[in-house]
């Protein structure tokens, strides 16, 4: 929600500005508002790892102060056990914004979905379910990625793909070969192929992946894009950050943290004509 | 057949640790011959499932049956023995006879020192099995017996221990406090799960890593590497049951350790549980196959064996119907918890569980922008309560409405915790107001903390005058509840419950019989199976042992 843009210590901008009441013309400097423009207050919490008492608020007003908060009050300050303290602290910052010079955060190129809104994208645009199938290929035995994107249990609070009603995933678990997954890919008529690979010892992420696109783009000649054709080829692990995607053949890399949702909105992105979402054609 | 608690509501006993004032039907006032035609449902469902469980065996069973006679350790490559000898006799003569006569018979016969030993030559290839008869098959029948026997004990001593530290030390008062710690590292656990003793908690669960549930084996020793959580193993057990004895001492009250008895490895890890007295252990009878896609037939067979452990072990399961609220709504689901609870008491109580050993699972899931959210779910609530009188039932915070507005969601949380103690329930996990956000900090758990006090303290005894007008909102909700649970119970038990699993009636995944991972390790048991385990754990009474009083070392 809040990209940080501050760097440095905020000084400099503070200095010499008075009032943000008459903005130049080019700017438009904003503070915190508590109740009045330009007033700056914020609140904060946070825990020290000492005793409760006078000299435990002193250090959280001072840390408040270096924090850039003048003036600060340490409205509640409660022991945690013996060694630690929590406070509650006001303060009036004395940093501005510059908010016209923030540019607008670049975000992914497609738009994030609800799981309603896939499944009526994927029902409203294909009239069947959406065929995914995914594997770790080659030695790596680690589930835990392809699991966290496929079983319903899901990552980060989000259900994996097998969770949407219109997403029929086939998951062949570890260990599988390229010619096992492609001749799988065929069977099922896959819309999409998810391959995971965390095992990163003598490049075999990237060797298996590429083998892996070799091998469907052998298996599909005619294919004039990904979804026509051929399956769509995405692949995710913790160590893809050094190539891209033309790289290593495939359409897609997602990397470390990438949730389910991510993925599945990426599927309707890249798979059904544009505007099968419902609402928005957000086109950053 | 074991002698269970004979399943029922106790009317005497509305809540299980508050002061009785009871109406003899209950606040909701339910029809007892609606709750015995749903349990009765319940139990036919189940009935072809625990037939399968009793005609089968799987490789995790018969490695269980390994650790209890003491088989530990692993390869140079972390591989346990118990799964290279379990291995060896399966590519020899196959499962079907169990591992029993095979691996004794081996073992008098070959000379080998220990199981280890034998293990560690059959990985080698250097060990022949047979299928001993005769008068061998008895002498090895005998000594697998015995090595059960042990291994019971061992269980059965842990318990009595746990008994007398219960006596000792003091238990809690319900509802107990349920926290979690999880960092991957043991060690670092281990100063967490004492610190969030200190700070109230009354049962410590320890996550499991990541993933586990897929391994089909049990990692060895200390783990300090884990991914959101921390590996079960017998030697992490160990150590975090012994720090949790330090502290219950320090602190006056016994502090209960929960870990998970789940995913491939179920009778294994509900093995260990009981050798290293762990107080409770999450075993649900389907999360595995509808969250974990394990099949459906491995995990009804591993989890009846796991749950015979628990019995004797004095183990008090969790059950995850809270899963399923998370993934579906949690008004339009509500019945499917009240239906996997039913199923998860019959296969509990078949499996020798009482009644105060059944910590069934339900949460507040509700999206709070639903008009009279609060009152539906003190409607769930107090049915479960009803339904369960003598279960220690397990109530889960909010999760999918926590939005990452932390003032919100400890007004959530507080609603949480109004719910728990009005309506009596036992095991209260405690929400956190950063959920979704972070793994809890020290100041999450202890605002947390203030909360539920608060709340509590508040309360007093409102559990006692709340009682909901007769044929009002609250009552006409849990009916209509339990009705649709009987619905569901009569497809449930006309289709059968593996075709009602396949056909995507819980959660929202088909779980096929013949799909999802393990199926390759079920083996239906030939004439003539032998598991010593099995033997003991279905013929004596888990509640009924007297281990023998010995100080442990």
């Amino acid at each position: 929600m809040t990209a940080d843009p501050l760097t440095g210590t905020g000084t400099a901008t503070g200095a010499g500005t008075q009032a943000p009441a008459e903005p130049a013309d080019t700017r438009q400097v904003i503070r915190p508002y508590g109740d009045t423009t330009g007033d700056g207050l914020i609140q904060m919490s946070f825990t020290l790892p000492v005793p409760a008492g006078p000299r435990a608020d002193a250090a959280a007003l001072q840390l408040a102060g270096k924090m850039g908060l003048d003036p600060a009050s340490v409205v509640h300050a409660k022991p945690m056990g013996p060694d630690f303290t929590f406070f509650i602290v006001y303060g009036r910052t004395g940093h501005l914004i510059d908010y016209a010079s923030i540019p607008v955060p670049e975000g992914r190129e497609y738009p994030l979905l609800s799981a309603p809104e896939i499944n009526q994208a994927i029902r409203g645009a294909l009239g069947r379910r959406l065929v995914v199938v995914g594997a770790c290929i080659g030695t790596d035995a680690h589930t835990v990625g392809i699991d966290a994107i496929l079983n319903v249990k899901g990552f980060a609070g989000e259900k994996g793909l097998e969770y949407y009603r219109e997403i029929q995933v086939v998951n062949m678990g570890a260990q599988v070969t390229v010619e096992e997954l492609v001749e799988r890919a065929k069977a099922e008529d896959a819309d999409a192929v998810l391959v995971s690979q965390v095992v990163t010892q003598r490049n075999a992420h990237l060797h298996n992946t590429k083998q892996m696109a070799a091998a469907f783009h052998a298996e599909y000649p005619t294919a004039v894009a990904a979804g026509i054709g051929r399956p769509l080829l995405v692949v995710g692990g913790p160590r893809f950050d050094t190539v891209t995607p033309s790289d290593l053949g495939v359409d897609r890399i997602f990397g470390k943290g990438t949730t389910p949702s991510e993925v599945a909105s990426y599927l309707v992105h890249a798979l059904l004509p544009a505007g099968a979402a419902s609402g928005s054609e957000e086109t950053p | 057949m074991t002698g269970p608690d004979t399943p029922g509501p106790n009317p005497a006993a509305l809540t299980p640790n508050g002061p009785g004032g009871a109406p003899a039907r209950g606040k909701l006032d339910l029809d007892p011959e609606v709750v015995r035609k749903a349990r009765a449902l319940a139990a036919r469902a189940a009935e072809p499932v625990i037939r399968m469980a009793r005609t089968h065996t799987t490789v995790s069973v018969e490695r269980a049956l390994l650790r209890l006679a003491g088989l530990s350790g692993a390869d140079a490559d972390g591989r346990p023995w118990a799964n290279h000898l379990v291995d060896a006799v399966q590519a020899q003569v196959g499962l079907e006879h169990g591992v029993a006569l095979p691996v004794w018979d081996a073992l008098n016969t070959g000379g080998h020192g220990s199981l280890a030993e034998l293990a560690g030559a059959a990985a080698a290839g250097r060990v022949r099995f047979r299928l001993p008869t005769g008068a061998d098959a008895r002498t090895a029948r005998e000594a697998a017996h015995g090595a059960a026997r042990g291994g019971v004990t061992r269980i059965d001593r842990r318990r009595a221990e746990r008994d007398r530290m219960l006596k000792d030390v003091g238990d809690p008062d319900q509802p107990w406090i349920y926290l979690i710690v999880a960092t991957g590292d043991i060690y670092e656990d281990i100063p967490q799960a004492q610190a969030a003793a200190r700070e109230g908690a009354d049962v410590v669960a320890v996550i499991r890593s990541t993933g586990q549930s897929l391994l089909d084996f049990v990692p060895e020793g200390a783990t300090r590497e884990g991914y959101a959580g921390t590996y079960a193993t017998q030697e992490n057990f160990r150590l975090m049951r012994a720090a949790l004895d330090d502290v219950s001492r320090e602190l006056g009250r016994y502090v209960r350790l929960t870990n998970y008895a789940s995913g491939l490895c179920m009778p294994e890890i509900a093995t260990l549980a009981g050798l290293e007295r762990l107080d409770m252990m999450l075993n649900d009878c389907m999360y595995g196959i509808i969250f974990r896609d394990i099949n459906p037939r491995r995990t009804f067979i591993d989890q009846r064996f796991s749950r015979q452990i628990h019995a004797r072990a004095g183990i008090c399961i969790n059950t995850g119907e809270d899963n399923y609220l998370t993934t579906a709504d949690a008004v339009d689901a509500a019945h499917t918890v009240i239906v996997s609870q039913l199923l998860n008491e019959r296969f509990g109580h078949e499996a020798g569980l009482s009644d105060a050993q059944l910590g069934l699972g339900h949460a507040f899931e509700i999206n709070p922008k639903i008009p009279e959210s609060f009152r539906l779910e003190l409607a769930h609530a107090q049915l479960v309560r009803e339904l369960f009188p003598d279960a220690p039932l397990k109530y889960m915070p909010p999760t999918k409405h926590m939005t990452g507005n932390i003032f919100a969601g400890y007004l959530l949380d507080a609603f949480f915790n109004l719910a728990g103690v009005m309506t009596g329930q036992s095991i209260i996990l405690i929400g956190m107001m950063t959920e979704g956000i972070h793994t809890p900090w020290l100041s999450d758990r202890d605002l947390a903390l203030e909360n539920v006090r608060y709340v509590r303290d508040a309360c007093g005894g409102l559990a006692e005058d709340f009682v909901p007008r007769p044929g009002g909102f609250v009552a006409e909700r849990a009916r209509r509840v339990l009705s649709e649970s009987i619905d569901l119970l009569e497809k449930v038990e006309k289709d059968g419950l593996l075709t009602a699993i396949a056909e995507g009636t819980f959660g929202v995944t088909r779980r096929p019989p013949g799909g999802g991972k393990g199926l390759d390790g079920v083996v239906e048991r030939a004439d003539g199976y032998v598991n010593p385990a099995i033997e003991i754990l279905d013929s004596e009474d888990p509640h009924a042992a007297t281990a023998p009083q010995e100080v442990p070392a």
